[in-house]
């Protein structure tokens, strides 16, 4: 199939807008050499959007040969430190002048609310891009006194080649990987998920008017086992960052495997809740509400598994059922008032479906929910199981829908015991107006973030990743950044001693 | 001056006019000085009074500190959070760029340094702010495990009401280095800057305006060391005082601080540093940078190389060649594309760069080049080289702080060592050699906050700078900056 480069689009809100269909490779849009395309949908009304080029091998080959040169190339090689935050500080102010497009360009392909979508994913993406520009000329290597004959210090110098890997919940966290590996002196090759490539490639255009030279940044749109396994495979890329379900993470670190690629890795969660019966009641109830049905509960962090101390556990469900009932307002993600859209593409609506039948037939009790929402879109009711047992599969495995287990306990330990009892570390939460047994609990849970007195709480300031199959590394705050750089050690001898004496004192005697 | 408005027209010399504020900026307003007290300002290229100012006195200083410490404890600011912060740093700095051909024409006519030399403390005030706006949410603090029935963690705290007296020798870079660092790890300021250059900070007052700070985070008053300076240094209500000025000044402000209640100081002070030519110099650059070192802005820079020591082997040759290229010193008009040395700010410094000039002469010290003013309309002096010199000469040990250098040979590394740290300051110092062992052994031995390897006054708002010895009290720029207006407080939680 031939598609034209570039196609005039208009929105269910009535934008207008250019959307580009081809892939972005030095700085410009190409067809894809074997002609592949994909076809996104809007999970809203099931209607197509827009068909659009999708990358294989041999374009991975072309855009790693151009990041690869442009790596190379003084032009973004020997900018100073000072000149690459510059450029991310000019991406982020186009960001935030084309908001309300890129905010529906994501809500009509990945059918989040878009109220939701430019407060926050927008607003984020912003604030990401800033935070990272002024961290640009402020990695510093280090000098280290190990005496008068050396003069020994480290130099933190971009990795390379770096291939990000993103997913369709947060399409442009793409601002989450392109920071600090721009803000290092990376570059990239960015394959944005094939359910939501849209915003990415609106995205592209942008960093080319900040005036990132061609190359340093490239956007590839594709299928995971074709697009996806062939970056993770590259020779010629130097580091993956993935992120997605574990399944396929684990996947992609055998791939990077094999040429030892530095891999940081963002995979799932069953991230747990605690409420403990000392907790303001009012505030668990909300937080836990925002914890697993924001963004349909399409959320890596979800604190889908919660866990009530039984003196306050029915008075829990009722207020969280009531919480469910004013608040989950399913609609269409274009209405103001819309809390819930649909979840993004069929495959997920079947799957999540699938997990609430299983549900039932392990005898879980629904309490709320549990069926498919109207007869077009992808829309599913918020669902809520209770006396649900850890062994049941929809206490175990990550559902990634509008989905939440609800569960009861008696002590703390028992609390700490089951909270840790997953193969899983990313997320966790706990509800208490008892201090010290918010920061001994916050320090015995095994994840790699820990909200107290609220969830999903984050900030771009604060690490974010997970510890057990959750993911390798750290994304955002300052951490992000030793993702991007390797560490040289140079070890210089000064020969203030005259070389014999030097001999001497080191010969061993 | 009974009466003075708040604001007047200025025509600058290229013929644009633009409205230049007079007032004392406080609480985002600018007001008469309560003792209705005004100064003159005046243009060093002509000795011509290019406007009056209203002068704070110890009562404005009171008015202003205290809308700095309500802005500090209530409020909006203390509500801030520190990206928010970073993001009023960072409009500031695009208001600046966008007005940043008039800031130089001001501090071109107020300062009489050449409008591109102007134009580069403009790059440079630019840079400064948007380098502490990207810090400000980056100030980290640590989580200490001592036990695992503790929980501990430090927190860095702004330290409060900062009173910041700048000079007036890069009047609106020394304004940036000051309150770039403060406002961005949450600070409110008191600022008096030189009587010699009000002009332009007054002006960028206007912008932090328009950017957005809250009322009272930013206070800016024209006035006296002897006065307002003096009030600061002294303020029972400012946490810390931070100066940038001579060594005589800045052990007054030290007293001062420690007679009041222990404020704490921060001196960015003089400088004598040394360029150091080794024979295997490359012998055109190290021209160039000796050069620049004691004539750039007119040798008005704290960090100036005013001690020349050059290697026997290349002191000839090295002497005629600097001559010669002292000579191709543009000096005029600062207006002037061309110029390159402009006027000294005034009179009294002229007067007593004169004065050294004469005592090198009545010391015995030779002449190469220079000694005497240039033309007889304003306070312009012709680039001055002495050779003949002793170390215990006032001008090889006194800081001059105009275009005027001192020159003498030395055989090896020991004695340029030697030379280099014989004196009082330790501001910064240059060295220039291909040999990388000379290099680093010759650096390593200096004792000074900044060394320069085949370069000279470089600096960079990534890089620390400030003083050993006598030349000042902790570092400005770079991360280091930072630890002069925050405090670090410790959290331990029992959590047993």
């Amino acid at each position: 199939m031939t598609l034209p480069l570039s196609k005039e689009l208009t929105a269910p809100n009535g934008v207008k807008y250019t959307q580009p269909l081809g892939l972005f490779i030095n700085n410009e849009f190409v067809k894809s050499r074997a002609g592949g395309t994909l076809t996104t949908v809007n999970p809203t009304n099931e209607e197509e959007i827009a068909t659009i080029y999708a990358a294989e091998a041999e374009d991975v080959d072309l855009a790693v040969k151009a990041a690869r040169a442009a790596f190379e190339n003084p032009e973004w090689s020997d900018i100073t430190p000072e000149a690459r935050g510059a450029l991310l500080n000019k991406l982020a102010g186009l960001v935030e002048e084309n908001a309300k497009v890129l905010a529906t360009i994501d809500t009509w392909n990945n059918g989040k609310p878009y109220s939701v979508c430019l407060a926050e994913d927008l607003g984020e993406s912003i604030s990401v891009l800033r935070y990272y520009g002024g961290w640009a000329d402020k990695v510093y290597g280090k000098t280290i006194d190990v005496g008068p004959q050396k003069l020994a210090y480290t130099l933190h110098q971009s990795i390379g080649v770096c291939g990000q890997i993103i997913p369709w919940n947060y399409p442009l966290m793409a601002s989450w990987k392109l920071g600090p590996a721009l803000a290092t002196g990376n570059t990239v090759i960015l394959k944005p998920s094939e359910q939501c490539p849209l915003s990415a490639l609106y995205l592209a255009q942008l960093i080319k008017e900040a005036g990132f030279p061609a190359g340093v940044v490239n956007v590839l749109p594709g299928y995971g086992p074709k697009a996806g396994a062939a970056i993770a495979s590259h020779p010629g890329i130097d580091k993956i960052a993935f992120t997605g379900s574990t399944f396929t993470g684990s996947m992609i670190m055998k791939a990077a495997s094999q040429t030892l690629k530095n891999i940081t890795l963002e995979t799932g969660g069953k991230s747990p809740l605690l409420v403990f019966d000392d907790a303001d009641l009012d505030q668990a109830v909300k937080w836990s509400h925002i914890g697993i049905m924001s963004n349909m509960g399409q959320v890596c962090t979800a604190t889908s598994r919660i866990f009530v101390q039984e003196g306050i556990y029915d008075k829990f469900i009722e207020a969280f059922k009531t919480q469910v009932k004013e608040v989950s307002k399913i609609g269409d993600p274009f209405n103001e008032d819309t809390f819930q859209g649909p979840q993004v593409t069929k495959q997920q609506f079947d799957r999540i479906m699938k997990y609430i039948s299983d549900g039932q037939s392990e005898g879980a009790k629904l309490v709320t929910g549990g069926t498919k929402h109207g007869d077009k879109g992808y829309f599913i009711a918020p669902t809520v199981f209770t006396d649900v047992k850890d062994d049941m599969r929809i206490s175990r495995e990550e559902i990634f829908g509008p989905v939440v287990t609800i569960a009861s306990f008696k002590t703390e330990e028992e609390a700490i015991r089951r909270a840790n009892d997953t193969v899983y570390g990313l997320g966790a939460a706990i509800f208490t107006e008892n201090i010290t047994r918010a920061h001994k609990v916050a320090a015995k849970i095994q994840a790699g973030m820990v909200w107290i007195n609220s969830s999903n709480d984050s900030h771009f300031g604060v690490p974010f990743g997970g510890v057990k199959q959750s993911g390798i590394g750290r994304e955002l705050g300052e951490y992000a950044l030793s993702a991007y750089t390797n560490a040289k050690a140079v070890h210089g001898k000064l020969p203030l001693l005259r070389p014999l004496q030097y001999l001497k004192a080191n010969s061993l005697k | 001056m009974a009466n003075l408005p708040l604001s007047t027209t200025i025509k600058l010399p290229n013929g644009k006019e633009y409205e230049q504020p007079l007032g004392l900026f406080i609480n985002n307003k600018f007001v008469p000085s309560i003792e209705g007290k005004t100064f003159e300002v005046i243009n060093p290229t002509n000795e011509e009074v290019i406007t009056s100012v209203h002068e704070a006195t110890a009562k404005d200083v009171d008015v202003a500190v205290a809308a700095a410490r309500k802005a500090f404890e209530e409020g909006a600011w203390p509500k801030t959070t520190p990206s928010e912060r970073g993001r009023l740093l960072a409009k500031l700095g695009d208001l600046i760029e966008r007005d940043a051909e008039l800031l130089a024409f001001i501090d071109a006519l107020d300062n009489g340094k050449s409008i591109s030399l102007a134009r580069g403390d403009i790059d440079i005030v630019l840079d400064t702010i948007r380098y502490y706006a990207g810090w400000a949410d980056k100030v980290h603090g640590k989580v200490v495990e001592t036990a695992v029935d503790k929980f501990n963690y430090i927190r860095y705290e702004p330290i409060g009401v900062c009173g910041q007296i700048i000079p007036w020798n890069f009047p609106l870079m020394m304004w940036a280095w000051k309150i770039a660092p403060a406002l961005a790890t949450g600070n409110t300021v008191v600022l008096k800057t030189a009587e010699q250059t009000p002009l332009s900070a007054l002006v960028a007052c206007k912008l932090v305006i328009e950017a957005g700070f809250p009322p009272g985070v930013l206070n800016v008053l024209s006035g006296f060391g002897k006065t307002a300076g003096a009030a600061i240094s002294r303020h029972m209500d400012i946490d810390k005082v931070a100066f940038t000025g001579s060594t005589a000044v800045g052990r007054e402000i030290m007293k001062a601080a420690a007679d009041s209640n222990l404020k704490k100081v921060t001196l960015e002070l003089g400088g004598k540093s040394p360029n150091i030519v080794f024979n295997d110099a490359d012998i055109d650059e190290a021209i160039y940078w000796a050069y620049f070192g004691i004539f750039f802005n007119h040798g008005q820079c704290c960090c100036a190389g005013s001690r020349i020591f050059v290697q026997e082997g290349i002191y000839e040759e090295f002497v005629e060649k600097f001559k010669a290229r002292i000579k191709e010193n543009v000096i005029g008009d600062p207006f002037n594309e061309e110029t390159f040395q402009g006027p000294q700010v005034s009179q009294g410094q002229f007067d007593r760069i004169m004065g050294y000039i004469n005592h090198g002469k009545q010391a015995g010290a030779k002449v190469e080049i220079g000694g005497e003013r240039y033309g007889n309309k304003g306070y312009f002096i012709q680039p001055t080289l002495f050779s003949n010199v002793r170390p215990d000469m006032k001008i090889m040990k006194e800081e001059i702080f105009g275009p005027v250098a001192g020159i003498a040979k030395f055989k090896g590394i020991d004695e340029a060592v030697k030379f280099g740290n014989d004196t009082n300051y330790g501001l910064a110092a240059a060295i220039h050699t291909k040999d990388l062992k000379t290099a680093l052994e010759v650096s390593n031995k200096l004792k000074a906050g900044t060394v320069w390897v085949n370069t000279c006054i470089a600096t960079n708002s990534a890089l620390p700078f400030g003083g050993y010895k006598e030349s000042g009290i902790g570092r400005e720029q770079g991360k280091a900056a930072l630890a002069n207006y925050t405090q670090a407080k410790t959290v331990q939680i029992n959590i047993a």
